[in-house]
Formats: structure tokens, C-alpha cells, sequence
């Protein structure tokens, strides 16, 4: 016991004190692990990477090689960021990929069937993607539907408005290379070495540092956490849950807006028929990335990584040349395994 | 004679359909004294602590702090006004750490622009704070104030609870059995809080459960049955028996 400590407090009793827990080191890897679940999955990227370099040597291990898999993630990490969100408070959003690919096609027709400036369609682009969020936020937050409900009717409702909207039309790249260039701003690159960076890529990694940043060193993002870990206890304790899942709902359709931009640039063409397996791919590199589907656990880091894990398998995998389901099925145990570690670590540490 | 009375309430009441959980419940509480309020299950104290804490709004009666009427549409607007409450299940988040939990809706923004503009949080001055009022409380050390409150056992969580309150209530704490969870030692240590706290000058509301407990602290006895206020005990004047045959019914109660 500390001597100091105890001689300036007054009762003496065992009450709450708050001394150093005696774990073995099984124990303080777990704890360590428990309050940093990103770390898990940065071994496992890192591990995955050595695996890959040491198996098919500098055809993976190489700067552009590499920096592939950044350009291969970069939609599907962008929207993880905006999944990783709602996930945190206990939600999930299944309409993410059709906000982003919806959002894309209103960029492109404001721009091509009305003529507005691509600067003002990008705007209304994201406007779009804000309200889809949005709406879905007021049905979670305060008509209080289950999210997972509200967002698989957001995810047709969306879906099909962007194929009858759209006219199931293409916009060919060449057209917008011509007329609106800005609108495939995000597929320019640097090139440094080998390695190619898209402004996409660099986008990625932006967005996640100013989401990370709100998440921990913002009173916003400790509700958020608060809320998706017990929203009873945070509203006791004055959160306005209310607010916090409305700003999460409408933040996170505003960050699939951007993917919409974003995707622009990564196929050059205005596609609606793109991204159709983007909700199931960001919530998988959720899940990989150590945030926990019950709430208030986990980071935006984490789904980097969870993606990136993704991107690194199944580049590595096709290099090698087995068959894409084996990515698939590694995936799969991959997703099911991140779970019941997610389960393991929890009991054990607490 | 009001200004003996910190926080009063007169004729509350509260139907849920047609349960009637409080039926013109009158309340008084003193200055700096600690008010015990027993009552059977179901005898709708819960209801009385919800509605002097903002969490639920009764459908009618009048509720009065210093003297002045006051409304509490919710939690937020009873804490402004100086009243903590600590609950039963604690309404604590179990992933975030003590200092976040204690500091839960009200935090510091650091100073200058990266506050202001950048809304950074000032990690450093709310675990000085935090860690503080833990001391205060005779909580003793901390290791890691930024320890995620699930690692905690039940008495620390109620420490952290208790922190809570008393870091930012300045006239009423409430607190909703904070000993039904704990084994001997742990309780004696939260009654000792009690006392602590109502050396400050706050006043305490305190449900409980056990007798040895209220009748070790209480300055008062508020008794409640059948959704409305029996009667009002002097814990010099009765025992723990006569308390616990008033709150069953065993024993009716006569105005002197």
C-alpha cells in the first residue's frame, strides 16, 4: 500500500482505493490490449505484410506495390471512417455505399444534365449525402428505430432513387476529364520514389486524423463513445444523446458524400452501379479494425488497419496466384476470430 | 421559517396510465442536514427522487429551492441548479476512463484557441480535478486516473459515482442506495462520505434500504407509504423497528 498516501487521508478503511491492481503479464497484455484496440490489428497488417514480402519478395515488397493496396482501400477506408461512427454508438449504417455512390451521381448530373458548375454539384453532392445521414439520424435518434432497420430501408430507398435518377446512365470519363475535371480532382497523384500516392489516398489519411482528433481530444467524441457504451447512464450523467447520434448520423452521410467524390476519381466515370458491396466491406474492416459492434469501443485507426488488412490479403493473395475466394474465405475466419477476441479481451481484463 | 428549508416540494403527483406512483407527496429538506427517505417497494420513492432530480416531470405540484419555485424539465436543468444525483446503477459508461466519467457532459476545453476554436479538450486539468476530489473523498491514491471505469470493482465505481456529486453539487447531493451493493467495509467507508459531504454544508437526500445505515447518518427520517410522505422521524426519538413497522404499515401513524 502507499505510506504516503495513506497518511493524508483520514479514513482508513479498504474503501475504493484505487492502488495498483497486481496483474501478471498475461494480465497487463490484456489490459493493454483492452484500453489499445488498435494494436491488434497493426500486428496483424504488419505480420501480414512480412508474411506477403518474405513469400513473393519485392513484387509485393515495393513502394508501388504497396502503395497500391493505400489506392486499392482508399474508398472503402474513407467510408469505414463514417461506419466506424455509427458503430461506436451502437448503430450500423447498411446505406453507406448508396449514400456515397447515390451523392457521386448527383455531383455528375447537377454538373451534366443542368449545366451547374462542378463546384456547386460537389457541394450539393455532399448537401445530399448529409441529409440521407440525417434523415436516418432522426428516425435512430429520435423517432427511435432500431438503426439497423432505418438504415436497411435508407439503403433501398437511396439505392433505387440513384438507378432511377441516374437513368441507369454512365458519365464516361472522358466527358468529365473535359467539361469538369475538378470532379476527378481526387484521382490525381505524387509520385514520391515508386510509391504513387492519389489525392484520395492522402484524403484517407486526413479525414482519419481529423475524425481521430474529434473522437478523443473532443467532448463530442466522448459522447459519442458515452452514448454507444450506455446511452441510459449518459444521458444521466447529461449527455444529450439525441444530439449525439444526430450529428453521428448526418456526419457520417456527410463523409459518404465525400466517398462519392472521391469515387469519381478512382474510376474516372460516374458510375451507378458502383460500390454495391461497400456497406459489407466497411463494416467488416470495422470489425477486423477492433471496434466492437455493441458500442462505445474502438477507434478510427483500428479501420484503417481493419481495411488495409483487407486490401494487403487480397492484393497479396491474387499475387500469389490462388483463387479470390480464398481472400474471401480468409476474411471470413478473419472477421470471426477479431469477435471473439474482441469477447476474450473484454472479460478477461475487466 | 422557510429559510430553515433548503429544497421543498408540495402535492406532487405522477400516474403512469393509471398507477399511481406519487399522490401529493409533500417534501422538506433542511439545510446541511442529511434526509433519509425509506419506504416499502413500490411505495413510489423513486418516483419522489426522480422528480427532485429532473429525471422524470410530475403532472402536478409545485417544487421550491431557496425558496423560489423552480422547474426541472430534466437532468441537465436540476444539476445547474446545484442538485447531484447518484444512482443505483451508478450511470457510469464502463469503457471510459474515471476522469471522463466525472467529468461526463461538463468538460474543460483547454484555454486560448485550441479550446475555442478547436474544442480540445484539457486532459490535464480535469485529472488534476478529478484526482483531487477522489483525494478529498479519502478515495486514496490513484493509480491511473485514466483507467477505464470497468476495471473497477463495485466500490470503486461507487467512489467514482460519489465523486462525481460532490465535485460539482453545490447545495443537494442525492444519493439512490449507495449501499446496497457493498459489502461491510466498503459501506462504512460511504457512510463516512455522507458525513464528509454534509460537513461541506450540502444537504444529502439518502434512499436506502437498511436501517443501521439511515440511522446512523439521517438528521431525518422521511418515511413514505402508498405514494405519499407517512410522516417525518426524529432518529433520536424512535428505533429502527418503530421506523421499519411506520414504512410496512404494521404501525399507523397518528399526528401528534
Amino acid at each position: 500500500m502507499d505510506q504516503t498516501h495513506r497518511e493524508e487521508t483520514e479514513p482508513s478503511e479498504d474503501f475504493a482505493q484505487f492502488e495498483p491492481q497486481r496483474r501478471g503479464w498475461l494480465g497487463k497484455t490484456l489490459y493493454f490490449i483492452h484500453t489499445h484496440p488498435a494494436i491488434i490489428p497493426l500486428a496483424v497488417l504488419a505480420a501480414a505484410i512480412v508474411v506477403f514480402g518474405l513469400v513473393l519478395g519485392t513484387r509485393f515488397f515495393s513502394p508501388f506495390s504497396l502503395t497500391l493496396v493505400l489506392q486499392q482501400v482508399m474508398i472503402v477506408g474513407i467510408v469505414a471512417i463514417a461506419q466506424t461512427l455509427v458503430i461506436l454508438t451502437a448503430g450500423i449504417d447498411l446505406s453507406v455505399g448508396a449514400i456515397m455512390v447515390c451523392s457521386s451521381v448527383v455531383m455528375g448530373q447537377c454538373t451534366f444534365r443542368y449545366g451547374l458548375p462542378p463546384e456547386i454539384s460537389i457541394v450539393i453532392g455532399l448537401a445530399f449525402g448529409t441529409l440521407c445521414g440525417l434523415v436516418s439520424g432522426i428516425l435512430v435518434a429520435i423517432v427511435r428505430l432500431p438503426p439497423f432497420i432505418v438504415t436497411l430501408g435508407m439503403w433501398q430507398i437511396v439505392l433505387a432513387a440513384n438507378f432511377l435518377y441516374s437513368r441507369n446512365e454512365t458519365i464516361r470519363s472522358q466527358d468529365i476529364a473535359d467539361q469538369a475535371p475538378i470532379l476527378q480532382f481526387f484521382g490525381r497523384n505524387i509520385e514520391v520514389g515508386g510509391a504513387v500516392f492519389t489525392y484520395g489516398v492522402i484524403a484517407m489519411l486526413i479525414l482519419a486524423a481529423v475524425v481521430h482528433y474529434l473522437l478523443t481530444c473532443t467532448a463530442w467524441g466522448r459522447h459519442v463513445y458515452a452514448v454507444g457504451d450506455d446511452p441510459k447512464a449518459a444521458e444521466l450523467a447529461g449527455v444529450r444523446s439525441r444530439n449525439v447520434l444526430l450529428t453521428v448520423y448526418a456526419g457520417s452521410g456527410l463523409i459518404c458524400g465525400f466517398a462519392g467524390w472521391t469515387l469519381i476519381g478512382r474510376l474516372g466515370s460516374v458510375s451507378p452501379t458502383a460500390g454495391q458491396l461497400t456497406n459489407i466491406e466497411t463494416i467488416t474492416a470495422v470489425v477486423i479494425g477492433g471496434t466492437s459492434l455493441f458500442g462505445g469501443r474502438g477507434s478510427v485507426i483500428g479501420s484503417l488497419f481493419g481495411a488495409l488488412i483487407v486490401g494487403t490479403f487480397s492484393m497479396g493473395l491474387r499475387m500469389a496466384g490462388t483463387d479470390p475466394q480464398w481472400t474471401y474465405l480468409l476474411i471470413g475466419v478473419l472477421i470471426i476470430v477479431a469477435v471473439a477476441f474482441d469477447h476474450f479481451v473484454r472479460r478477461a481484463a475487466a | 421559517m422557510t429559510s430553515d428549508f433548503l429544497m421543498t416540494a408540495e402535492g406532487i403527483t405522477k400516474t403512469y396510465g393509471r398507477v399511481v406512483a406519487m399522490d401529493g407527496v409533500d417534501f422538506d429538506l433542511r439545510r446541511g442536514e442529511v434526509l433519509a427517505v425509506i419506504g416499502d417497494n413500490g411505495a413510489g420513492k423513486s418516483t419522489l427522487i426522480k422528480a427532485l432530480s429532473g429525471a422524470i416531470v410530475p403532472d402536478s405540484g409545485r417544487i421550491t429551492l431557496d425558496g423560489k419555485p423552480i422547474r426541472l424539465p430534466n437532468t441537465q436543468a436540476a444539476r445547474a441548479l446545484g442538485i447531484e444525483t447518484v444512482y443505483q446503477d451508478l450511470a457510469l459508461s464502463p469503457s471510459l476512463s474515471i476522469t471522463e466519467n466525472i467529468f461526463m457532459g461538463r468538460e474543460l476545453r483547454r484555454r486560448g484557441p485550441l479550446g475555442s476554436v478547436l474544442r480540445m479538450l484539457d486532459q490535464e486539468r480535469m485529472d488534476e480535478a478529478a484526482r483531487r476530489e477522489l483525494r478529498e473523498l479519502g478515495l486514496l491514491t490513484i493509480q491511473d486516473i485514466r483507467q477505464p471505469v470497468e476495471t473497477l470493482s463495485g466500490g470503486q465505481r461507487q467512489g467514482v459515482a460519489v465523486a462525481r456529486a460532490a465535485a460539482f453539487g453545490s447545495s443537494v447531493i442525492i444519493l439512490d442506495e449507495p449501499t446496497a451493493a457493498l459489502g461491510v467495509k466498503e459501506s462504512r467507508q460511504v457512510l463516512q462520505i455522507i458525513k464528509d459531504i454534509r460537513d461541506r454544508g450540502i444537504s444529502i437526500i439518502l434512499i436506502s434500504h437498511s436501517m443501521p445505515h439511515v440511522f446512523e447518518v439521517a438528521d431525518r427520517i422521511h418515511v413514505h407509504r402508498l405514494g405519499r410522505r407517512l410522516c417525518v422521524l426524529d432518529p433520536g426519538d424512535c428505533t429502527p423497528s418503530d421506523a421499519v413497522a411506520y414504512m410496512t404499515g404494521a404501525k399507523s401513524w397518528e399526528n401528534t
